[in-house]
């Protein structure tokens, strides 16, 4: 480890970064997950309960890829932001959709 | 300076190896815990014959389950529900779920007889149990293993990304070399392997979907959960009780219907609902011993007038996905051979989860001065990969050293187990790791060593013999292990501690 790497890990800036990915990582990753299940179950062309199954199984994918972003994205606020898109973008096709007959 | 720096590491492949190492690191305890006794639970019902050897007497699904509902009759009042499970080729006993008089009881019965069975003993249900609730109440064991087990799909993929050269890393192992060594097993064991780890971690955070993602169900069933209940298994009959008494009509006629219907498959669950009432159900499941997919169908009888209610074969491919992807989990369906696939990827994953927990401190053991939480979790390594397995062995080992009949016997065992690992994990903070890591694993394969004596050794059945043989592999395994680590620290232990490795 250089001893400036070193000298960059101490300071606030870099933890600030790296508090602020683990949120987008953790709940955001959370959060665009269980939006992106609630969008597929009302989306899905198919019934209703197989709806539900499937856009589980599908929800839970998007949960790691979405952490893993969240820390390969350019900035930590980028990271954020990008949850937030997502999760905004799903949440509009959900209230969209409306409930299920 | 250079450009202020944005990812938390330069490069993506180093900000995986860190996400990779967080990620593993932070439950790696619990997840070592879950691996550990899911590997286990791939041979559930063998390990429970282990733990029962006085009960050898086999007999037929359906005389089984007959023995057994004969019993419950007169044994169980007040009762809303018997929960049965048949023996086939591997367990031999019944598994029963039932209340009585507002007390919910599982018990495992004779196969002939139908009585609970001499040993009174958990059986690998407490692996079972431990590989997903963590002994911890309701949710929050389930919750932590999902968490747990989500932590762990990052890890696995931050994984792969963090790494350059897959094929490589399965033919690479440097030994005695310190950090290389222990990294070279850790790519090693999770490479080979890595296929059985992804689906093994994805399936089972489904298992516990309901749970740790019911936002779909939120999303299309708002609050109405009868109708999700009737979407999900339209083959349910659901009858609430009378309250007028009226005696459970002969079973065996039921039974012998249903399993004209399964045709091969033999019967699997019979589930007994308000049994001794007017409005009792009797619902026959096929074996899932034979499909991977659990649950294919059901068909439920009139408990009174034993007149069929409702067949359903389960056909729908979102729900048959779903079940697939549940049993793969399972491994119910899992032939011999693949049993076995089974329990060396579990074993695989165990160790790698363990061989990356001291990676983590060997990495930073050079830095000096070494941290404090690196120094907690160097020690807590030691009580926690050991105290688990130790765990587990105590209680094989109370299950031959408590006398029978005493009360409530098997719960004196579950606790003999938790005891020790908690002995354990207090043992491992105490002593300094150059003497706790030989001490525990001596400990452990000792243990190991006198189970398999207990067993004992010589009994007879293909059963028993495996697992003691394994109990015996391991106790030799590990006795290396402890041995090598005793032998006195010529050049590559100090070595590791201040010189710079290259």
């Amino acid at each position: 480890m250089t001893a400036g790497l070193k000298r960059r890990q101490a300071g606030w800036r870099y933890r600030a970064n790296v508090a602020l990915r683990v949120l987008a990582g953790t709940v955001g990753a959370y959060l665009v997950a269980a939006l992106m299940a609630a969008m597929l179950a009302r989306t899905l062309p198919m019934s209703r309960v197989e709806a539900v199954t499937n856009a589980t199984m599908i929800a839970y994918l998007v949960a790691p890829a979405t952490t893993i972003w969240a820390f390969l994205a350019r900035g930590p606020w980028r990271a954020l932001a990008g949850v937030a898109l997502a999760a905004g973008v799903l949440a509009l096709i959900i209230w969209l959709a409306g409930p299920p007959a | 300076m250079s450009a202020p720096l944005t990812m938390v590491r330069d490069g993506v492949r180093q900000c995986m190896a860190w996400l990779h190492g967080w990620a593993g690191l932070l439950l790696g305890h619990i997840l070592f815990i879950m691996c550990l006794t899911g590997t286990l639970t791939v041979f559930k019902p063998e390990i429970s014959r282990w733990m029962r050897p006085e009960t050898v007497a086999t007999a037929s699904p359906s005389d089984a389950i007959l023995a057994a509902a004969h019993w419950l009759e007169r044994n169980t009042t007040g009762s809303t529900g018997w929960y049965l499970t048949a023996p086939d080729g591997r367990a031999n006993t019944v598994e029963a779920s039932y209340d009585s008089n507002g007390q919910y009881l599982a018990q495992a019965l004779d196969p002939l007889t139908g009585t609970p069975v001499l040993r009174e003993t958990l059986g690998g249900e407490l692996f079972y149990r431990l590989h997903f609730e963590l002994e911890l109440p309701y949710p929050w064991g389930r919750l932590l293993a999902s968490l747990a087990a989500m932590m762990m799909l990052v890890a696995l993929v931050t994984g792969i990304i963090a790494h350059k050269r897959i094929f490589k890393d399965i033919f690479t192992f440097r030994p005695s070399k310190g950090q290389r060594s222990w990294l070279d097993g850790h790519n090693a064991l999770g490479v080979l392997a890595l296929p059985f780890h992804i689906m093994i971690t994805f399936t089972g955070l489904l298992t516990l979907a309901s749970l740790n993602l019911p936002w779909a169900i939120v999303s299309a069933y708002g609050e109405d959960v009868a109708t999700l209940y009737a979407d999900l298994t339209p083959g349910s009959v659901t009858r609430a009780a009378t309250g007028q008494k009226m005696p459970l009509t002969r079973l065996a006629p039921m039974l012998a219907t249903a399993q004209r219907h399964f045709g091969d498959t033999p019967i699997g669950r019979v589930y007994i609902f308000n049994p001794g009432d007017k409005g009792a159900v009797v619902t026959v499941y096929p074996s899932d011993a034979d499909a991977i997919g659990y649950m294919p169908g059901e068909i439920s009888f009139d408990g009174v007038t034993g007149k069929t209610l409702k067949i359903w074969t389960e056909a729908r491919p979102g729900i048959r996905a779903y079940q697939t992807i549940y049993g793969l989990h399972m491994a119910r369906f899992a032939p011999s051979l693949t049993r076995w696939l089974y329990f060396l990827g579990g074993t695989m994953l165990t160790l790698a989860i363990a061989s990356g927990m001291v990676l983590w401190t060997v990495k930073r053991r050079e830095r000096v001065p070494q941290s404090v939480g690196n120094r907690i979790l160097e020690r807590l390594n030691v009580g926690v990969l050991t105290g688990a397995p130790l765990g587990a062995v105590a209680f094989l080992l109370a299950n031959r050293l408590l006398p029978l009949g005493i009360a409530a016997r098997a719960e004196a065992e579950v606790s003999v187990a938790l005891w020790t690992a908690g002995a354990a994990v207090l043992a491992g903070l105490i002593l300094p790791p150059t003497i706790g890591w030989p001490s525990l694993l001596g400990l452990l394969a000792i243990a190991c060593l006198s189970a398999a004596l207990l067993g004992p050794i010589w009994a007879g059945g293909l059963v028993m013999a495996t697992i003691n043989l394994m109990l015996l592999a391991t106790a030799s395994g590990l006795l290396a292990v402890a041995l090598r680590q005793r032998r006195p620290k010529h050049p590559p232990l100090p070595a590791r501690r201040r010189t710079v490795t290259a």
